[in-house]
């Protein structure tokens, strides 16, 4: 076996000729599957990189003197970190911080027991095409949009006609002068969102669940049985703990998008009251009342970078962590 | 008697008779409280205007009356228009939009295409950071000058990476290399060997990213709420929000003459946004069963690592 030295020479250089040719070799041999991807690119590069080198906004006092970004852009003037200065002496970047991270906190947990939860006793239940109309009717609001979803949270809670204070509230022996203004008190909007949220995403995120659930070897359970195990013993010893590493794993890449909020439930099911920022205003909807509202661009681009930035960072570590856990799970 | 429950349950390995109940009683609360809502709103679209107004929403029409819809399709001219517009956007939309992923997805799916990692990382990296929504929306309106244009519905959502990520998987793992190594050999090119070939066998998870991509087009609002300000090019998510803010909103979208505040006397305005409200959820509850199976599937494939 004296071979082994040229042979693995010959090998190299064979691969070094295929690879000879630089870039260009390639755009010429493989023309087709480059025009293939080429709109792709072209979409990517306007709707992705175009905005990622735009960044730069923040660090500028933007002003529009004509119809190009680039021109604008040239003729307005560097200012540092003023932006942001003026960002973070205002009170909302403490608040759209705060509410951003705490509502997400609340999302993650209470969205991971629940669907948890439900994905478990769906396994549980007899009755196979029960369980099929259950799974579906929870996955109903998923594919609803905001607004729809805004019009069955307002037909419940407008002050005027709302389901719960005309019908329901009455019913209940509540007077005419006690009964809530919704729209009016931001200190009921953590729990409105909190269960709106949930009771959109619960049956889409039950599906993982399910699915990891189903594919759980059946011998686990049987051997459990034969040992004279009950049916919760089993799901506190055998399932759950099979399902820990997605849960952990769903949980840190969920993790990692904390700094970034649905527009369309901050937004839209609160109608954007003003009333209501103290406990509903997060980064996205801030960004944009600064933008379009407010025409006040440094600030809302200061504001975006922050969170981009923010959340670059964490979806970094996040994915870090989860590497070390499962590197099949990790997006990088 | 507990005592053979108890024993046949652990035989049949399941949980007890009681805890099933249990079990269905909850599911049974959590299914009617996903579909009660929509019920709410389907009544009042079939209410009277004048019963709303004195006994606010209710499940059960005291008063039936199918003016709201009438209204709609008589008066609504503009609402029309914007269910028209979003079928045509939704249609165009996807068709691109999967055309586009495809071909995007493939390329990088061969394992003998040199860049492929170089170009999976280009789309990748846009998951992990993105420049936020001013400069996003400086190109769109500074820059390309799409915005009050049809395209601005189109083009910010022809590419989702994850979507990219989900069919590069299904091409990988569904399309095996031989076939497209033979295809070559028989002297077809690289775009009819991808059209003939590998398309058709990839027909699940189009039809998945697909179904991804109609729900995104049907359900938009955000584009229009950025990058529209001509009322004849709102879309039908986009009148619905903007009749949610200001009521008023309807009477400007209607081909009635006279002021606003004549118009709003007529118009049974309580009732008529509801059933505009139906209206724009129907197609989604009609095509549901369909949905929800490949939804169900593409989920799963996403699940795999991308």
């Amino acid at each position: 076996m004296a071979t082994t030295s040229t042979d693995i020479k010959k090998v190299r250089n064979a691969r070094k000729s295929i690879y000879k040719h630089g870039f260009l070799y390639e755009l010429k041999k493989n023309k087709v599957l480059f025009i293939m991807m080429l709109p792709a690119l072209v979409v990517l590069f306007i709707n992705n990189y175009l905005p990622m080198a735009g960044v730069l906004i923040a660090f500028k006092n933007f002003k529009y003197h004509g119809r190009n970004l680039f021109e604008n852009f040239a003729k307005s003037e560097w200012v540092g970190l003023e932006n942001f200065e003026f960002f973070t002496s205002t009170p909302d970047a403490f608040i759209i911080t705060r509410n951003t991270l705490l509502y997400n906190l609340a999302f993650i947990v209470l969205g991971l027991i629940i669907s948890v939860f439900f994905a478990i006793i769906l396994n549980e239940i007899r009755g196979k095409f029960i369980s099929k109309f259950y799974q579906a009717s929870m996955f109903l609001p998923y594919f609803m949009s905001w607004i729809v979803v805004s019009y069955l949270v307002f037909a419940l809670l407008s002050e005027e006609q709302g389901f719960v204070n005309k019908s329901l509230l009455p019913a209940l022996g509540f007077s005419a002068d006690s009964l809530p203004a919704w729209y009016g008190d931001s200190s009921k909007w953590p729990f409105i969102l909190t269960i709106v949220n949930l009771w959109k995403f619960t049956g889409y995120n039950c599906v993982v669940y399910v699915a990891a659930i189903a594919g759980i070897d059946q011998e686990f359970y049987e051997a459990a049985t034969v040992d004279g195990a009950s049916r919760f013993y089993q799901i506190r010893k055998i399932t759950i703990p099979l399902l820990t590493p997605l849960m952990v794993i769903l949980t840190l890449l969920a993790v990692g998008r904390v700094f970034y909020s649905d527009f369309g439930l901050f937004f839209s099911v609160t109608r954007n009251v003003g009333a209501l920022y103290d406990t509903t205003l997060v980064i996205d909807t801030y960004v944009y009342n600064a933008l379009r509202n407010m025409n006040d661009v440094g600030m809302a681009s200061a504001a975006g970078l922050y969170q981009s930035f923010c959340g670059f960072i964490l979806v970094l570590t996040s994915n870090l962590i989860v590497r070390k856990i499962d590197p099949e799970k990790a997006l990088f | 008697m507990k005592q053979v429950e108890k024993v046949n349950s652990k035989l049949a390995n399941t949980v007890s008779p009681f805890w099933n109940g249990v079990f269905h009683i909850i599911f049974i609360l959590y299914s009617l409280a996903c579909i009660i809502p929509l019920l709410l709103v389907i009544g009042v679209s079939f209410t009277d205007e004048n019963t709303i107004v004195t006994l606010g929403y209710n499940f059960i029409p005291k008063v039936f009356s199918l003016e709201a819809y009438k209204w709609v399709f008589q008066s609504g001219d503009a609402i029309l228009r914007a269910y028209g517009l979003s079928i045509v956007i939704t249609i165009i939309g996807t068709l691109c939009s999967v055309a586009i992923i495809a071909m995007f997805a493939y390329v990088i799916s061969r394992k003998d295409f040199r860049y492929r990692n170089t170009f999976s990382f280009i789309v990748f990296f846009t998951m992990i950071f993105n420049g936020g929504l001013v400069p996003w929306y400086m190109v769109y309106t500074n820059l390309l000058h799409i915005n009050d244009t049809p395209a601005a519905y189109i083009i910010p959502a022809l590419v989702n990476a994850w979507y990219v990520m989900i069919m590069r998987t299904f091409f990988q793992t569904n399309v095996p290399d031989s076939i497209i190594e033979s295809a070559k050999i028989d002297g077809a090119g690289e775009f009819r060997t991808f059209v003939q070939i590998v398309l058709p066998l990839a027909k699940p998870g189009l039809a998945t990213i697909a179904l991804f991509q109609t729900l995104q087009f049907w359900n938009d609002w955000y584009l229009p709420l950025m990058l529209i300000e001509n009322s004849k090019l709102y879309n039908l998510q986009y009148i619905l929000y903007k009749t949610l803010t200001a009521i008023q909103y309807l009477a400007q979208a209607s081909n009635v003459t006279g002021g606003t505040a004549q118009i709003l006397a007529k118009l049974p305005s309580e009732t008529a946004r509801m059933a505009m409200c139906v209206l724009a959820i129907g197609p989604i509850i009609l095509a549901y069963p369909f949905f929800q199976k490949y939804f169900v599937k593409g989920l799963t494939v996403g699940a795999v690592k991308g």
